[in-house]
């Protein structure tokens, strides 16, 4: 079906189907293939059909915006209202929140129907999408590869058209690495630009609520609707937003693009230097100018964020404790006994992995050499990036080493997995926008062009993707898994 | 004694703000256990703190009050350990950037002296919850009505040399925070709560002796009695040769003695870092000044100003600034009677011993400041002598109308009329001629004893509405 959101926005508005028979359509696609996916935790068929009837109505009433009966998902990290809330973790698996993160009420507001809650690493570490309680997620395009995480479930789900869009979570390439392994398009917005309301805490300094969808247009047009100040998020950003759907087909001509050395380099992989290089030529024709810079700082990228990711994490997760809600051990003999317990068996290695290395880092007489030396770092990082955008308007790199790998390939050795968001991490480090989109195929996997924009500027990196969409045919193919064979 | 006990408090001051420090829930005392709880005081998933404006402006008020420096970027930070009143596993605090930096307060001693005292300073910070050990039969519950608490915690330096220079800080920092009406200031919920930190050393030593602290002291009372017995403890140890453990401790009222707390958690590392969920709090010198600009006239200034424009002396303009409440009353009363030192002198006696006598605060008083006012006036015009004030003073107290028609009704009136006072006088003079010989006989000593006699006659013949002062003097002339 390959259906966009306004074409199918126009079907709806024409009567060809309506919201109600949309999502049923969806729901069979679900039923039909996630056996074999696995992208959704929790599917709210009959939350979705009420949704769906609602808006139906509205369509009826001509009083709805384009996302208005779309079947969209989300991340399994977003807070939902009587719908459970797991973050894939054993800790939240019997969790049902009493309240929407302002993300859901927001897309909920534009009567955009939610087919069920997406899977992803443990509260959202991860680059595999294998750290989940509820199962791994395969890859479309090449089931015996991962999709990607911590987003994968979303990324999934969109690549297998099992939704139209889905929200994702991003601390650290959730959601580009994701949308590269899966060839489809996402955004992780400036920090601050989506609130953080509802959307269970990693670390806090860099999560960053964002969007994944087939094409720049519906990124566009669903970020649209999530994005904004939100007086009940200290770090969200009054920062005017804009109609990032309405300014797509602007010409790139002239835009300035950041090539950085120290991102294409020896050490990129030939194959992936020549796929990406292909991609640049197309932005080129379109009429942007390529222009080689230095981003020196780039190798402090991943100790930084293995320290801060974790510090923070370390002392986010401590609400976990088995006391309030969430998993308790059977028969505590003590207070010690049941954090102990409650903690060690409901969280997963990884997780576990991270909050040791995070108490760790923040211990007195570490601090200063960790968390404090990360914090100089992270400057350092935002300096550079801000030194490049006096020069550029946005800057590209690949979105990810290498397209997406084997399941369990990487999982006996954390650091190697850690080495997948190098190309990553320090746009969250820098608090920037960064956008990924199909580029072409490596192996008949698809791989993506990381775009990177400046703080608040979310619009130019929806156009370049949107103009390079116009030119390119990458982000419509469909895996053969949905297709029967066809691309 | 051979040692010099040196004090340092930490006052946990809780602000008056409607709602939480970053949450909207009410902050109101005694409610249901949890009925003031919302997902943000509960550590649900995905919540997040919004710092409460008012608590930043009465930290500020309260810099500016003890002439403070203010922090004009200040920081929270996360303050972590396991504890179930804690749900977050963090208590949001501030750490290396508080919002008031240095500053000191002056007080004055039960001796007239003054003395100084070093704030060290004080940082914002949200109170944690309640364990109830004895609500639920074989288990402990917990009440997360108070997490979230704005608390103000204030540091002072270790300048404090007696318990009495302690309570004296107490109380003075008490009356300073009700004046700028940051906080209520009461001690029985758990308004204002006290950390001791205390050591001792020898004479003339320089350096400080080890200290242990003393956590939660909430009253002036269990603060004088919790540092007495923990110099008497400190000091039985030194002398026997032996050292002070570093340690929290705790008082016991009952038992009059601090008990150490035993806690495993020691060497607790808090592991403090910025909360990543909170941006620093700026303020511009702009807001800084307007916060000045709501600053009410404090108890040192308004106790000069008494003292001056009332003409009163250090014990009545201390006792009548003691609280905001108190000074005000005085103020009024003063104004509507006409003369600030039978006011003070009304207030301070017979107002403050129907206040203790019937516990309650001068704001419950039956009696208003324009009706003392209005007894005052009936004083001065000899209306009323002294005894009959005070029969006027009750009727007000038991609510029975205003000043003058309580005379009235009762038939108070002084009778000033000396015409008719002679009558009376020179009717008594005669119908007692055995003490008149008794009087007249008399030195100067006894006269005066045997006077009381004629006067006490006298009122009763006039029903205690003779002016004895007149009865006096016209009782001199008769009898001599």
């Amino acid at each position: 079906m390959t259906a966009s959101i306004r074409s199918l926005a126009a079907d709806l508005r024409q009567g060809k189907t309506s919201a109600v028979e949309l999502t049923q359509e969806y729901l069979q696609r679900i039923a039909q293939f996630d056996d074999q996916l696995n992208s959704y935790i929790t599917l709210a068929p009959d939350r979705a059909l009420t949704q769906a009837q609602a808006a139906d109505e509205r369509i009826a009433n001509g009083d709805a915006s384009l996302l208005c009966g779309i079947p969209i998902a989300h991340k399994d990290l977003f807070c939902t209202r009587n719908l459970a809330t797991t973050c894939a973790s054993k800790m939240l698996a019997n969790f049902v929140s009493p309240y929407n993160a302002t993300v859901v009420e927001r897309i909920d507001a534009s009567g955009a129907v939610t087919l069920g809650k997406t899977n992803l690493d443990e509260f959202a570490m991860g680059s595999s999408n294998e750290n989940s309680f509820f199962g791994v997620v395969k890859n479309p395009w090449d089931l015996n590869c991962v999709p990607g995480g911590s987003s994968g479930g979303s990324a999934a789900a969109v690549a297998a058209e099992l939704c139209v869009a889905a929200t994702g979570t991003d601390t650290g390439g959730s959601i580009r690495q994701p949308a590269a392994f899966c060839g489809i398009t996402g955004l992780k917005p400036t920090y601050g630009r989506v609130s953080r309301l509802g959307m269970v805490a990693y670390a806090s300094s860099l999560d960053q609520g964002g969007v994944m969808a087939k094409s720049a247009d519906d990124c566009a047009i669903l970020l649209e609707a999530m994005a904004g100040f939100d007086p009940k998020d200290s770090t969200s950003s009054d920062h005017a937003t804009t109609h990032y759907s309405e300014q797509l087909n602007e010409s790139i001509a002239g835009l300035r693009i950041g090539i950085p050395r120290q991102y294409f380099n020896e050490q990129l992989d030939p194959k992936m230097t020549a796929l990406l290089q292909t991609a640049l030529v197309e932005l080129e024709k379109l009429g942007a100018q390529l222009i080689d810079i230095d981003l020196q700082q780039t190798a402090l990228a991943i100790p930084a964020y293995y320290i801060i990711a974790p510090a923070e994490a370390s002392t986010n997760l401590s609400r976990y404790d088995g006391v309030r809600y969430g998993y308790r051990c059977e028969n505590p003999t003590d207070l010690q006994d049941l954090y102990v317990r409650s903690r060690s068996e409901a969280f997963g290695e990884e997780v576990q992995r991270r909050i040791l290395v995070g108490t760790y880092s923040l211990s007195s007489g570490y601090y200063d050499a960790y968390y404090g030396q990360a914090q100089r770092a992270r400057r350092l990082i935002a300096e550079d990036f801000a030194k490049a955008f006096s020069q550029v308007d946005i800057i590209a790199s690949p979105t990810t080493p290498g397209p997406a790998f084997g399941l369990d390939s990487k999982t006996q050795d954390p650091v190697a997995m850690y080495l997948e968001d190098i190309y990553t991490l320090a746009v969250n480090l820098a608090g920037l926008p960064g956008l990924s989109m199909p580029a072409g195929f490596y192996d008949h996997r698809p791989v993506g062009l990381q775009l990177i924009g400046n703080h608040f500027d979310e619009a130019t990196l929806l156009r370049t993707a949107h103009q390079f969409q116009q030119t390119t045919d990458w982000h419509i193919r469909r895996p053969s898994l949905i297709s029967g064979g066809k691309a | 004694m051979n040692w010099e006990v040196v004090i340092g408090l930490e006052v946990h001051l809780q602000l008056a703000t409607q709602s939480k420090i970053f949450s909207g829930s009410s902050t109101r005392f005694g409610a249901e256990p949890n009925t003031q709880a919302s997902a943000v005081d509960l550590a649900m998933p995905g919540m997040l703190p919004v710092l409460n404006e008012q608590a930043v402006r009465y930290a500020v008020l309260f810099g500016l009050g003890i002439g403070a420096e203010i922090g004009q970027r200040s920081v929270f930070d996360r303050k972590n350990y396991f504890y179930p009143d804690l749900p977050k596993g963090y208590q949001i605090s501030q750490f290396e950037q508080p919002i008031v930096g240095k500053g000191s307060f002056t007080v004055t001693l039960s001796d007239g002296t003054t003395k100084t005292i070093g704030i060290t300073r004080a940082h914002l910070e949200e109170d944690a919850g309640k364990s109830l050990h004895d609500a639920i039969p074989g288990a402990s519950g917990i009440d997360l009505n108070r997490a979230g608490t704005p608390l103000l915690e204030i540091v002072s330096e270790p300048d404090i040399r007696s318990a009495e220079e302690a309570v004296a800080y107490l109380k003075a920092l008490h009356t300073l925070v009700t004046y700028l009406g940051i906080s209520d200031g009461d001690m029985s919920q758990g308004s204002m709560r006290c950390d001791i930190n205390l050591s001792l050393r020898r004479r003339g030593v320089s350096e400080f002796g080890t200290r242990t602290e003393i956590k939660n002291v909430n009253s002036f009372r269990f603060v004088e009695r919790a540092i007495h017995s923990e110099i008497e403890r400190q000091s039985d140890i030194l002398e026997d040769g032996g050292v002070i453990i570093q340690e929290t401790r705790l008082y016991d009222a009952e038992r009059d003695e601090t008990r150490s707390m035993r806690s495993k958690e020691v060497a607790n590392d808090y592991r403090y870092f910025p909360d990543p969920d909170l941006l620093p709090v700026v303020l511009s010198d702009e807001t800084i000044e307007a916060i000045r600009a709501t600053l009410p006239e404090l108890p040192e200034a308004k106790r000069e100003r008494f003292k001056k424009q009332y003409g009163l002396g250090d014990y009545d303009a201390k006792a009548l600034c003691d609280s905001q409440a108190m000074a005000n009353y005085f103020e009024e009363t003063a104004n509507a009677g006409g003369d600030a030192k039978l006011a003070a002198n009304w207030m301070l006696s017979e107002l403050a011993a129907q206040l203790n006598a019937h516990n309650i605060d001068l704001g419950q008083a039956p009696v208003s400041a324009q009706q003392l006012g209005q007894l005052i006036i009936r004083i001065k015009d000899n209306t009323l002598s002294s005894k009959m004030a005070k029969q006027v003073f009750d009727a007000l107290w038991q609510g029975e109308g205003e000043v003058d028609a309580i005379i009235d009704q009762r038939g108070l009136k002084q009778v000033s009329d000396s015409g008719a006072l002679e009558g009376l006088v020179n009717e008594v003079v005669a119908a007692n001629p055995d003490q008149v010989a008794q009087y007249q006989a008399a030195d100067e000593g006894k006269q005066k004893k045997l006077l009381g006699f004629f006067v006490g006659q006298i009122m009763k013949a006039s029903k205690g509405q003779a002016n004895p002062k007149l009865v006096n003097e016209l009782l001199n002339k008769a009898l001599k």
